[in-house]
């Protein structure tokens, strides 16, 4: 079966990489469930805007390193603009309303941002390349590798130290770790809590837009892209635990190996899998793998 | 002693508190009615009475958590009847809830860390160091999940974390209740070291003996309604006020 070690080899790091792409999607959809409390439905369409930001961008530099890091950051701002209207203007007058209509609310926003993205883009396909510098392969000793592949390898862990250090260290992510256990509390105690859901939903907006512009070298751009990542996203923070970072990093290093070996060897089963190994899980741990039996919430 | 409903005070002159003629309903219950009270910079007031009478629901609506439905409350002489209570916190104003409310999966430093606003003029600024001095136990268990402290530490947790944001004035809702007596009478010191130091306090009892040991003057509340008030040793001393609404 692992016939040869530089099959296996490249193997791995397609699961690697698919593995923390997934990663970055799923990280913001945790951290707006984690503090909100909302399952954030639109998280997809947020992706996808990200990716034909990312190509309009690019359109307007050319072809060159620093118009894909522009695309990234201006993906990533641009949605974090939206996403600060839309909470503003629309979300934040549901957080004390029951779950069904803030549900309702994203699913909504899903269509919206669908519609008016085959209002600007068309619903042709589109195609990112990689930036100059992480074109071509690099050798990795058994075997040559794609470098872009490998850069995105690489972002997933620093996007997790990241907002693990933000999360723990800093008295930002101590807030929001307050805010997500008392926020009445919080807020009698000075905490504007009112500006740090809108902050938490425009960064988990403002990632998976980065997310997307990030993934677009390696998939097509076209008005489906949101539904697959979404539902891979969704399968993730499941098994790993909703509101857990930790659980989210091990499910889509889960989710990505299922889906790169499950494609080989498992052929057309491989979409039984993923469901499979989520009842299985769920089973085990009803609230995932390190997510929390939901404890009481002022 | 005075008998006391709505605005009966004598003089015009301002006070660091003053709660006039508030009704608190929560859906279709009114559970305030015409409350009125009040308190003078350095005073240690508390409001007494029975299970369910109201005396959380006043520090709520005070706080701006459960915001009245009528009536003014000033601050400093001006209004501040329904402003978010982040905005009551950074003017001056420290809520100790009834339920503690720690942060259970922040540490104890953690706990105290997010309450932090900045000193207040007039006020010696607190920060960790001088909130250990006064809670010494919390020292210990800096680095332990709030959840895992015991009830007395928890009590004396949400005190400290309070105190972090430099209140001038501290909402204490039952700070004797669910720990043991031999704690109640620490946190009776701590209390008293905290008025000392200059702070203001409302505090809301159950524990008689507590009450007329450390405050100035009290208010009975009974179903929603201010039904006396008066000085702790006027309130001592009425053995009737204690039987009628008081004792069980
Ligand atoms: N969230 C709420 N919703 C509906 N009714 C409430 C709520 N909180 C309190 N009440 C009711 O309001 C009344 C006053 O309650 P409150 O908690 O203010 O009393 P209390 O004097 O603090 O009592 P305790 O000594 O038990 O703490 C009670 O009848 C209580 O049942
Ligand atoms: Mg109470």
């Amino acid at each position: 079966m692992f016939a040869n070690p530089m099959i296996l080899f490249i193997q791995v790091m397609n699961s690697l990489s698919l593995a923390m792409n997934l990663f970055i999607i799923a990280a913001g959809l945790t951290l707006i469930f984690g503090v909100l409390r909302i399952v954030n439905f639109a998280h997809g369409a947020f992706y996808m805007v990200g990716a034909y930001v990312a190509l309009s961008i690019l359109r307007v530099t050319g072809d060159s390193n620093l118009g894909f890091l522009l695309g990234v950051l201006g993906a990533g701002a641009l949605m974090g603009a939206m996403a600060f209207v839309v909470e503003r203007g629309l979300l934040s007058r549901l957080y004390d309303k029951e779950h069904m209509l803030q549900l309702l609310f994203t699913f909504a926003l899903v269509l919206v941002i669908k519609d008016l993205v085959k209002m600007i883009w068309g619903s042709g396909q589109y195609s990112i390349g990689a930036p100059p510098f992480l074109r071509g392969a690099v050798n990795l000793g058994i075997s040559p590798y794609p470098k872009y592949a490998l850069f995105l390898c690489v972002m997933g862990p620093i996007i997790a130290v990241a907002i693990w250090f933000f999360m723990e260290r800093t008295r930002w992510g101590r807030i929001l770790r307050a805010a997500r256990e008392d926020r009445v509390m919080l807020n009698a105690l000075g905490t504007d809590v009112k500006l740090v859901y809108s902050g938490v939903f425009v960064t988990g907006a403002a990632l998976a837009a980065m997310g997307g512009a990030l993934a677009a070298p390696r998939s097509a751009v076209d008005p489906g892209m949101d539904s697959l990542v979404i539902i891979d996203a969704f399968i993730i923070v499941i098994i790993g635990g909703l509101g857990s970072l930790l659980g989210s990093f091990v499910g889509a290093l889960i989710l990505g190996f299922l889906t790169v070996m499950g494609s080989i060897y498992l052929k057309e089963w491989v979409i039984v899998a993923s469901y499979v190994m989520m009842v299985v899980i769920l089973l085990v741990r009803p609230w995932g793998l390190f997510g929390k039996a939901d404890e009481e919430r002022h | 002693m005075t008998m006391c409903s709505a605005s009966t005070w004598e003089g015009n002159e301002m006070s660091l508190l003053q709660v006039e003629a508030i009704n608190v309903c929560y859906g279709l219950s009114k559970v305030l009615h015409d409350v009125s009270l009040k308190i003078e910079t350095g005073e240690l007031v508390a409001l007494v009475g029975r299970n369910g009478v109201g005396k959380s629901t006043t520090m709520r609506a005070i706080m701006g958590i459960t915001p009245p439905a009528s009536g003014k409350i000033l601050w400093k002489g001006q209004p501040i009847t329904r402003r978010p209570s982040h905005l009551n916190a950074r003017a001056g104003l420290g809520y100790v809830p009834e339920e503690r409310r720690i942060f259970g999966s922040l540490t104890v430093w953690e706990n105290l860390d997010v309450a932090r606003l900045p000193p207040r003029e007039g006020l010696e600024p607190w920060t960790e160091d001088r909130v250990f001095a006064l809670f010494p136990d919390l020292e210990r268990f800096r680095n332990r999940p709030g959840g895992l402290l015991s009830g007395g530490q928890q009590q004396m947790l949400t005190i400290a974390r309070t105190l972090m944001g430099n209140p001038e004035l501290i909402l204490l809702d039952e700070p004797s209740e669910g720990v043991a007596p031999l704690i109640v009478a620490q946190i009776g010191e701590k209390i008293r070291e905290l008025r000392d130091a200059g702070v203001s306090i409302i505090m809301a009892e159950q524990n008689l003996d507590f009450v007329l040991n450390l405050s100035d003057r009290c208010y009975v509340l009974e179903k929603g309604v201010v039904v006396y008030h008066g000085t702790a040793a006027e309130l001592r001393d009425n053995k009737d006020v204690q039987n009628r609404y008081l004792h069980i």
